[in-house]
């Protein structure tokens, strides 16, 4: 291995590398804001929606979680459009990423929330809170604190999750480096430093999740 | 309207087909402190819960200050009433529970602060004098910053209680409120809960602590298969059960 050409290449392709790093990073984080948004509404839905909408959350939650993600992106970008719902590739996975992240964040928001005794929201019924404010101020901070590690854990395969997507030509991380290689030959090389870049994001994102925990974290 | 404080009228309530509670009526004024006692499953803590529709129940009514709780007659139709409406008249009362179910994720000031400013709508300034004074009623005073998990479970029960009467209710229910304590922190709670009474707060205490509900209540009631089985002074009902239920079971509690 020739440390210098790698280096001279990698500098070369700085600018490409540097773009699909940008998209890899604007898909994870659009696809996680959106999901997790909508997973809270999915966790919401499972554990107080009335029956027949839980049912429905339900049987979303579970397809959607059975279903690998390279089939959600390749159903959203190349079925969507027979019916109408023309989505260019990086709408399409997008929404493919959301959609599934919506579902785990959903059961681990459910999860969260059920495993809150009882009793927290009978005492806050007691004092006279309504069901808003206790949701508000008793279940949603203590299910938050719960969320944090699977949510970050999530987040962690959303990125690389997002690698999929350059199956349907969004040049992100992956396609980039793989372009690159197929003009310079250095496989090894920059797979090891593109799998080296996605280390950096995802370590990242658990010392942020850390770093959460630790400051939300209660005295005892 | 009549005075009474309480007004219980022939309450019914099932769990599916069980009837845990098949017709109580109670009374009570201000200033009473009543004790319930009874097996368990005789109905105690249900008949509690109802009071502040923690239980929903099928028939009778329950009032407070002459409001009637939970459901209204609409052209002779009996229904719920709003969620709203329900969560004002839970502040006509206060709750302490067996578990304490303090806010684990706030500290003992912020509980009690909680219902003062999101119910009663006052400012953190307010909320935070009211809640010092009653921790110091307590004797937490100097805890008031501490979160559940610091504090023993006396303690946590203390703060629970501080947390209800805060609110400044008519009456407030203690369900069990030392069965879930270590013996040695019994006595702390129920001190507090003693000289409440003794201040004229008015009571309504599920117990299994016979000595205490024979020295603090002024009336006890004896549950027996969802029905008040026997009630009057603490004395007599102590001393000389009139039925044969009371007495085998005051044969086997702790009371001698």
């Amino acid at each position: 291995m020739d440390i210098a050409h790698f280096l001279e290449i990698l500098w070369l392709a700085r600018i490409p590398i540097l773009k699909g790093l940008g998209m890899t990073i604007s898909i994870s984080l659009l696809a996680i804001c959106v999901g997790t948004v909508l997973g809270v509404f999915v966790g919401l839905a499972l554990t107080y929606g009335a029956r027949p909408l839980r049912w429905i959350v339900r049987i979303y939650t579970d397809f959607i979680r059975g279903t690998p993600v390279l089939v959600l992106v390749l159903a959203s970008y190349y079925v969507l459009g027979t019916i109408g719902l023309d989505l260019n590739p990086f709408q399409a996975g997008i929404l493919a990423l959301a959609v599934f992240c919506s579902s785990h964040v959903g059961e681990i928001v459910r999860g969260a929330l059920q495993s809150i005794p009882r009793g927290q929201t009978e005492a806050a019924k007691a004092i006279g809170l309504t069901f808003p404010q206790t949701f508000a101020y008793v279940l949603g901070p203590q299910a938050l604190r719960q969320v944090l590690p699977a949510w970050v854990n999530t987040a962690a395969e959303m990125v690389k999750a997002s690698t999929l997507l350059s199956i349907i030509g969004v040049a992100e991380l992956l396609l980039r480096t793989q372009e690159i290689i197929s003009r310079s030959f250095l496989s090894l090389e920059f797979y090891f430093f593109a799998g080296f870049l996605y280390f950096i994001i995802n370590y990242a994102i658990e010392r942020f999740g850390r770093y959460v925990e630790r400051k939300t974290a209660v005295p005892s | 309207m009549t005075g009474n404080l309480l007004e219980i009228r022939d309450l019914h309530k099932s769990y599916g087909d069980v009837e845990v509670l098949k017709g109580v009526d109670c009374t009570m004024v201000q200033g009473d402190v009543i004790s319930i006692i009874g097996s368990s499953g005789s109905g105690k803590t249900t008949m509690l819960r109802c009071i502040n529709m923690l239980e929903e129940f099928q028939g009778g009514s329950i009032r407070i200050d002459g409001q009637e709780i939970g459901y209204e007659t609409v052209g002779g139709q009996r229904r719920r009433k709003s969620e709203k409406e329900i969560a004002r008249q839970r502040a006509l009362t206060g709750m302490a529970f067996q578990q304490f179910n303090l806010f684990p994720h706030m500290s003992a000031a912020r509980n009690v602060m909680l219902g003062l400013m999101k119910v009663k709508k006052l400012s953190k300034e307010e909320a935070r004098s009211i809640a010092e004074k009653w921790l110091d009623r307590v004797g937490l005073r100097a805890r008031a910053d501490h979160f559940p998990g610091q504090l023993s479970g006396g303690q946590q029960q203390r703060v629970a209680i501080a947390r209800a009467i805060a609110m400044n209710p008519k009456l407030m229910l203690f369900d069990e409120v030392t069965s879930a304590l270590d013996p040695e922190l019994v006595n702390e709670v129920l001190q507090v809960i003693k000289t409440l009474a003794q201040e004229g707060m008015s009571m309504l205490l599920v117990t299994h602590e016979m000595r205490f509900a024979y020295e603090v209540s002024n009336r006890v009631i004896f549950m027996n298969q969802g029905r008040i089985g026997e009630e009057g002074n603490p004395r007599e009902m102590f001393h000389k059960p009139r039925t044969e239920r009371l007495s085998e079971f005051l044969k086997t509690s702790s009371f001698n």
